[in-house]
């Protein structure tokens, strides 16, 4: 199995876009969580 | 279906892009002003980070299913022009993988909105889903004509779980609210149909101007826009709102009917620029739009003290 070059630059861009996609909403339900914890425990 | 390969035949990994696309995103930011809307109308007060977390968790919801919806339809969509160019029909995504992000968005807000909000908001979020990927696209939307008055449930949902977001509790309020979209929808989805030739009936879906007709669309088109005139002011006649609101209804559904009157009484002849029909369609979506703005304005004013 070879890929050229280009599809092989392809396969990482995406596989760079997509880890940073899910970095974020990884981050983003950090924080989320973390905010519906600090307001709940005030409940 | 063909996936994007390369020349060695190894898949190549999907676009993040194309998994957003999977949402309708146009479709949630209807579902995220009518959460929105139903969240600011709804009695008592919600704390913003919560309040957030309900329409978040609402928006996913709907991504969720709209996913799950073109995993079941990417055949369809396929054989249609206006969704042929969709990720999973265009082979940009594997089939497998629409699904399991749907069951993936679909879990994790239903979770979310249990944990951070409430469980009875949760169950209704999740009954929402489940209507729309099961009830509607899997079971009855090939299968009846009345596929659209039952995908109208399905929009329904969101101002209801908005406010039961804040109050934790079923009401007659949020029960109109869903009320109003089920019976907005149909009129406002057949005056489309009317005048955009879909390939609906290509694909074997039995959309209602195809399967009885011109005539009798027309005719149930009518008989909505009247029942939406007293439906849409009964939140003012149960006094869960007050004249703000009631009058904008009264208003606003006046001309949605007299705006459907023309469209009720006519048949298209050749070559018709299909005019009322297309204006009715455009007034439905500034009816919704105001009513829902209508409401919040009339209840901000009410809980601020301005209006008794």
């Amino acid at each position: 199995m070879t890929l050229t070059p280009e599809e092989q630059a392809e396969i990482q861009r995406r596989q760079k876009s997509r880890n940073l996609a899910v970095g974020g909403v990884l981050l983003f339900f950090v924080v989320l969580f973390y905010a519906i914890t600090i307001v709940r425990m005030g409940d | 279906m063909t996936v994007s390969t390369t020349s060695s035949g190894q898949t190549l990994p999907a676009d993040w892009r194309d998994f957003f696309a999977l949402t309708k995103p146009r479709v949630m930011t209807l579902v995220i002003f009518t959460g929105l809307c139903g969240l600011l109308a709804a009695p008592g007060s919600i704390h913003p980070v919560i309040g957030f977390t309900a329409i978040f968790c609402i928006a996913i919801g709907a991504g969720g299913a709209a996913a799950l919806n073109q995993w079941w339809e990417a055949d369809l969509d396929a054989g249609m022009k206006r969704t042929a160019a969709r990720p999973l029909p265009a082979g940009r995504l594997v089939r497998e993988d629409a699904r399991n992000f749907g069951i993936l968005l679909s879990a994790a807000s239903v979770g979310v909105m249990g944990l951070g909000v409430g469980w009875l908001a949760a169950g209704i979020l999740a009954v929402s889903i489940v209507y729309y990927a099961v009830v509607y696209t899997i079971w009855l939307k090939p299968r009846t004509p009345q596929n659209i008055v039952i995908g109208g449930g399905a929009g329904a949902f969101p101002p209801m779980i908005g406010w039961i977001a804040v109050t934790g509790d079923i009401t007659a309020m949020p029960v109109l609210l869903f009320a109003i979209i089920f019976f907005w929808t149909p009129p406002h989805f057949w005056a489309l149909a009317l005048f955009v030739q879909s390939d609906y009936a290509k694909v074997g879906i039995p959309m209602m101007p195809v399967v009885k007709g011109e005539a009798s669309t027309r005719r149930q088109i009518l008989a909505y826009s009247i029942l939406l005139l007293p439906l849409a002011a009964a939140p003012w006649f149960i006094g869960g709102t007050a004249a703000i609101y009631g009058i904008s209804a009264l208003v606003l559904s006046a001309l949605f009917l007299a705006l459907s009157l023309p469209v009720a009484f006519r048949r298209s002849q050749p070559d018709d620029t299909m005019k009322p029909e297309k204006r009715l369609f455009a007034f439905s979506i500034v009816y919704l739009f105001a009513l829902f703005a209508a409401l919040v304005a009339d209840r901000v004013a009410f809980y601020q003290g301005w209006i008794s």
